[in-house]
């Protein structure tokens, strides 16, 4: 394991690692490509059955389980591609425009 | 194989050579065998095909232990060995020509991700018109994908730079694909006599190849061929950059060692007479042995001729070169490939802007000769160096380039 700077962006091409390779195992968590989102899930909890269905089809592991139930969205990964509002058997989640919850500066 | 031991020239004490009677495609074949690469991936192509077929030979006859993948398409011979080199695996593949041109863009994947794979090139033109015979198209219109680039003389340079070509690849400091080019016929298909060094010699050569970032080494995960933003991009290509000027010290000291292994010395370039010389031939590849014929002929009759053959193109030896010419009265610049609507072709370009980067002034002229295989004879030579007398004494250089033996 090859200790990695936390921000690769200020190192010289001298010491980033050759040829794009990314020695280091899972650092995607720290790109946040929940900056990207235009639309947010937004779920209904009383139609949600827990079927996991959202979880399995998510392309960024961007949402939450515990114990075999659904918790919620990691927004900060979430891309808002809608995929899990599309697969989603009994309709519960919502996609909406980032702009909406601009007041509530989320 | 015709084979006796010789006894090799050179200091101190080389290994013993073997010599036999071998076409360039054989060597090289015969180099690939020593070697034993882990994968060879490659699609038959005149006139870079006996080298393959010679090499899948030992493979059908189990004396080496290489993967052998029998791709559809030089695309995929590239591919395959990106993702075999990408592995951790020693990967080399053949080709001529159009199958150089078909793997273009896969050649950038393998200097960009820095994987050094080793690529036997038998030169050739390229279509249209199609034309199966030798000029430096192929190679030159790589000149700038990040391959390191060498160019054999003859059989025994094919054979020799077959085995240099992957220590320089591999060299921590490098990392960069080499890309090796024999003259097409000239090379691949003339029987010379050509010293092979014993088996275990050529694989202690060799050695053992450690890749540094394995993809198949579960202890330490990494990604390969990841999206690179602008953030980073740059970055990675000034790395390149920086690899294939360190390459320089590792070409010359590799060729070196070589040297004391088999009494055959190489370094990124040579002088051939030219130290007191007034007029000079910068060449490469297989007219330089021409050009040694028609330089001797000219001493013998008290002219002061002399010629400088480039090996390594890239990277490109620009102090040698300029120390070399300086002071000469006229240089030729001898090229076999175009670079069209250029301020001159390709080997031309770089000893002009070597020279005048260090502020040096040598009056140059540019010869493209051989294009689609024709010949380049020892009477055309003399011709260039005649003309060359004629400049140097009217201090007229004439035209930029010219086309030798091209029919006006």
């Amino acid at each position: 394991m090859v200790n990695m700077p936390e921000r690769w962006e200020q190192e010289s091409w001298e010491v980033l690692p050759p040829g794009g390779i990314i020695p280091e195992a899972g650092n995607s968590v720290r790109y946040e490509t929940g900056s990207w989102r235009a639309l947010r899930p937004v779920v209904d909890m009383e139609k949600c059955t827990h079927c996991m269905i959202c979880w399995l089809f998510c392309p960024d592991s961007a949402l939450l389980a515990e114990g075999g139930y659904f918790r919620g969205f990691a927004l900060s990964h979430c891309k808002g591609c809608g995929i899990c509002a599309l697969e989603c058997p009994p309709k519960c989640i919502r996609m909406v425009p980032e702009g909406s919850f601009a007041q509530e500066g989320a | 194989m015709a084979v006796a031991a010789v006894k090799a020239r050179g200091s101190p004490r080389p290994a013993e050579g073997i010599a036999a009677s071998l076409s360039g495609s054989l060597a090289v074949a015969e180099a690939m065998r020593q070697t034993n690469p882990d994968v060879v991936a490659a699609y038959p192509i005149t006139p870079s095909t006996i080298m393959v077929e010679k090499f899948s030979e030992f493979v059908a006859n189990g004396q080496v232990d290489t993967e052998f993948v029998a791709v559809e398409s030089e695309h995929s011979a590239m591919s395959a060995c990106i993702g075999a080199a990408a592995a951790g695996a020693r990967a080399q593949t053949v080709t001529s020509s159009q199958g150089l041109a078909y793997m273009w863009e896969a050649l950038y994947v393998a200097s960009g991700t820095r994987l050094p794979i080793v690529l036997h090139c038998a030169n050739r033109t390229l279509s249209a018109p199609i034309n199966i015979h030798c000029d430096h198209s192929d190679t030159m219109g790589a000149r700038d994908s990040g391959w390191v680039q060498l160019y054999a003389e003859n059989t025994q340079e094919a054979y020799d730079n077959a085995l240099m070509a992957v220590r320089i690849a591999e060299h921590p400091e490098v990392m960069l694909p080499v890309l090796h080019s024999q003259d097409g016929y000239t090379i691949t298909h003339s029987v010379e006599r050509v010293e092979l060094l014993p088996d275990d010699v050529a694989r202690q050569f060799v050695g053992e190849y450690r890749p540094r970032y394995p993809l198949l080494d579960l202890k330490a995960p990494v990604t390969v061929g990841p999206i690179v933003s602008p953030t980073y991009y740059f970055e990675m290509k000034r790395q390149a950059v920086e690899a294939m000027e360190r390459a320089a010290e590792v070409i010359h000291n590799i060729g070196q060692e070589f040297g004391r292994m088999s009494g055959r010395y190489y370094g990124l370039s040579e002088e051939y007479r030219l130290e007191d010389a007034e007029v000079a031939l910068v060449l490469l590849g297989a007219t330089v042995g021409t050009a040694r014929v028609v330089v001797d002929q000219l001493r013998s009759q008290g002219m002061r001729a002399g010629l400088l053959k480039v090996r390594s193109f890239r990277p490109f030896p620009g102090d040698e070169v300029v120390q070399a010419l300086a002071g000469k009265a006229a240089v030729a610049v001898l090229d076999r490939s175009l670079a069209y609507g250029a301020a001159g072709n390709p080997l031309f370009q770089d000893v002009c802007s070597a020279l005048y980067v260090r502020g040096m002034h040598v009056p140059l002229v540019n010869y493209v000769y051989g294009i689609g295989g024709r010949e380049a004879m020892p009477n055309d030579l003399l011709q260039v160096f005649k003309e060359l007398y004629r400049a140097a004494d009217s201090g007229q250089a004439g035209p930029a380039v010219r086309y030798l033996a091209l029919r006006e």
